[in-house]
């Protein structure tokens, strides 16, 4: 997927985290910040990575301030944003596809 | 070298005869000589000991830099005097090199940060560190590791020398013209002043620091005009909204009642819970709620509870003035019903630190208490305990007399629910190792309860009772099933803090952590 506008979903609640894209041109940019980044801040990194991955996201700016959110709501918060960065989040959700 | 906890204690700490923790009353029956006080003579009468400002009370008591104050924390994150004081030392008075030895610091104590970044508090010696505080010390700005100790551990050491106090800086809600101090009475209460005892006594001076002056003499007086040198009036010793909170709720979060009950179905499964019994509990969502359980089982028995110590709040008082415990002995108020009650109702009385918790005295209270239920930031398979660091290594607690009660009680009950956010409560190792874990005996969970294996006649109780348990390893990998499991934190050599076990023993190290930045 392209990333066509700048798009965020999630909340700074704790146990979510808030995922904001934007178009960018040199591969995947990450900032990643976290309250808890000293044990979980590799995992939370390869689960954004690999989100992106399989949503075929090849370029993009992502920004992603983590609450302590699990795995699954990570997961979420990056497929909702990126959906919403392409015009895609109101039908035709590749559910059980790149979504999963 | 490594102590019975598994921990590796660097060998610069153990000089001077300090040794690494070996066990529960590994010093048991050994002598110590108690330190002496160089104390001023007040010899000739005299009408008044108010002097006009802290700096002039420091400069009469020959306040220079190198010093060590010490301070109480009774007025919890309300408290003003800790930094009144510091601030008078440091900025008026241009002293250096100081020494913190307190009973705890919170929140309340941000600004002394600044003065450790600036080299000025050189030394923290206390039981909670908190806030920024707690971010510079564990960022290794601190010139010496702090030293954390336990309720009890404190008045050890302060009685055994190891902590010399020049000045003892007394908060209180009123005192008289020469110094007698009560905790209520005024306009910022705390009620017990139980922690500041054993400061006054062994101090080489006391100031008393007060924002309501009463007519001598302020009878019953917790800290005796006999121990202080000076008194200095000021306008407010601390915001009375965060000294007391209006009233202990008990929680009505379902997951923390759940636990409750499940906490007072396992003290009502021992032999222990029989008519006269002992208890502690915690002011935490789910050790509160235990007091009222544990209610029920005692109407359903026909018993009732012998005494209670502690931090007190209203729902203990409650019980003391329905009758149901007999008496109620208190070092800490935490909520306005605990401290209007205290010397009030009768068979509400105070006590000092060291008679609540020293593990050094002849009889220190929790050596008497049948269960204490305590809360807890980690708890790994080996049943230790950590309520003093946060999963990612940085301060943020305190031990309190968490470890005191644990190994005076015949059953110890940890509460606390198996994940927090994406922090699993309990774990493979805990960050810090604040209470070992041969003083830990139950640990109650939302995903259910372990029994520390070297507690068999538990065990058995709780079979004869019907109350289904699991192995602490089960709940570990429930926990790491829901959140995932954490990397290993990583650390530099550099020791922040040393985490005496309560007889003065090694117990752990807080390392400068070395955070995780993720490149990209």
């Amino acid at each position: 997927m392209e990333i066509l506008k700048p798009a965020a979903a999630g909340t700074l609640e704790s146990s979510d985290a808030q995922v904001t894209v934007e178009p960018g041109e040199n591969g995947i940019e990450l900032s990643l910040t976290s309250s808890v980044m000293n044990q979980y801040g590799r995992q939370i990194k390869a689960t954004v990575l690999e989100t992106l991955e399989r949503l075929d996201v090849q370029n993009a700016r992502v920004t992603v301030v983590d609450k302590g959110a699990l795995d699954c709501t990570l997961k979420a918060r990056v497929e909702c944003a990126v959906l919403r960065s392409c015009g895609q989040s109101a039908e035709n959700i590749p559910w059980g596809g790149a979504i999963r | 070298m490594k102590n019975a906890v598994g921990r590796d204690i660097p060998d610069f700490l153990l000089k001077d005869g300090r040794e690494v923790y070996q066990g529960k009353n590994y010093m048991d029956g050994k002598y110590i000589r108690k330190a002496s006080p160089r104390t001023r003579r007040c010899e000739k009468p005299r009408e008044s000991k108010i002097v006009d400002s802290l700096a002039q009370a420091l400069r009469d008591c020959g306040a220079k830099s190198g010093m060590t104050f010490s301070f109480h924390h009774h007025l919890r994150d309300g408290d003003f005097v800790v930094n009144m004081v510091m601030r008078a030392a440091i900025e008026e008075l241009g002293l250096e090199d100081l020494t913190i030895a307190a009973t705890s610091l919170g929140n309340a104590h941000d600004p002394i940060a600044a003065y450790i970044e600036q080299g000025k508090v050189v030394g923290i010696q206390t039981s909670g560190i908190r806030g920024r505080m707690g971010e510079v010390v564990s960022a290794g700005k601190l010139k010496t590791p702090a030293i954390i100790r336990s309720h009890g551990g404190r008045p050890r050491a302060i009685e055994g020398g190891e902590v010399h106090i020049d000045i003892a800086f007394i908060a209180a809600p009123t005192s008289d013209c020469v110094g007698n101090c009560r905790g209520v009475g005024g306009k910022s209460d705390c009620g017990s002043l139980g922690y500041a005892m054993s400061d006054a006594r062994y101090a080489d001076h006391v100031v008393v620091v007060t924002d309501c002056l009463v007519d001598f003499p302020n009878m019953p007086a917790s800290v005796e005009a006999i121990d202080v040198d000076a008194v200095v009036v000021v306008d407010s010793i601390g915001n009375p909204k965060k000294i007391a909170s209006s009233a202990a709720r008990i929680s009505q979060n379902p997951r923390d009642l759940m636990m409750a009950e499940n906490v007072a179905k396992v003290i009502a499964s021992t032999p222990y819970f029989k008519d006269g019994f002992s208890f502690q509990t915690g002011v935490g969502g789910p050790s509160l709620a235990a007091n009222l359980f544990l209610e029920q089982y005692m109407d359903q028995r026909g018993i009732k509870m012998g005494w209670a110590i502690g931090g007190i709040c209203g729902p203990m008082v409650e019980l003391l003035k329905k009758g149901k415990v007999g008496k109620v002995i208190d070092v800490q108020d935490f909520d306005l019903d605990a401290v209007n009650s205290i010397h009030r109702t009768p068979g509400h009385y105070e006590m000092s630190a060291s008679q609540y918790a020293n593990p050094a005295n002849k009889g220190a209270f929790v050596n008497k208490l049948d269960f204490v239920v305590l809360a807890a930031l980690e708890v790994d398979t080996g049943f230790n305990v950590n309520v003093l660091t946060g999963s990612d290594g940085v301060l943020r607690g305190a031990p309190g007399g968490h470890p005191d009660t644990a190994a005076g009680s015949k059953v110890c009950i940890i509460v606390t629910p198996l994940t927090r956010g994406r922090m699993a409560t309990v774990c493979e190792h805990v960050v810090t190792v604040t209470t070992p874990g041969d003083c830990v005996d139950v640990l109650v969970t939302d995903y259910g309860i372990a029994v520390n294996p070297l507690r068999p006649d538990l065990i058995e109780c709780l079979d004869n009772a019907g109350i289904p348990h699991v192995s602490i390893e089960s709940l570990k990998e429930k926990a790491y099933s829901l959140v995932g499991r954490p990397d290993d934190l990583e650390w530099e050599d550099k020791v922040v803090a040393v985490l005496e076990a309560r007889d003065g023993t090694i117990l752990d190290v807080v390392r400068k952590i070395k955070p995780y930045q993720p490149e990209g």
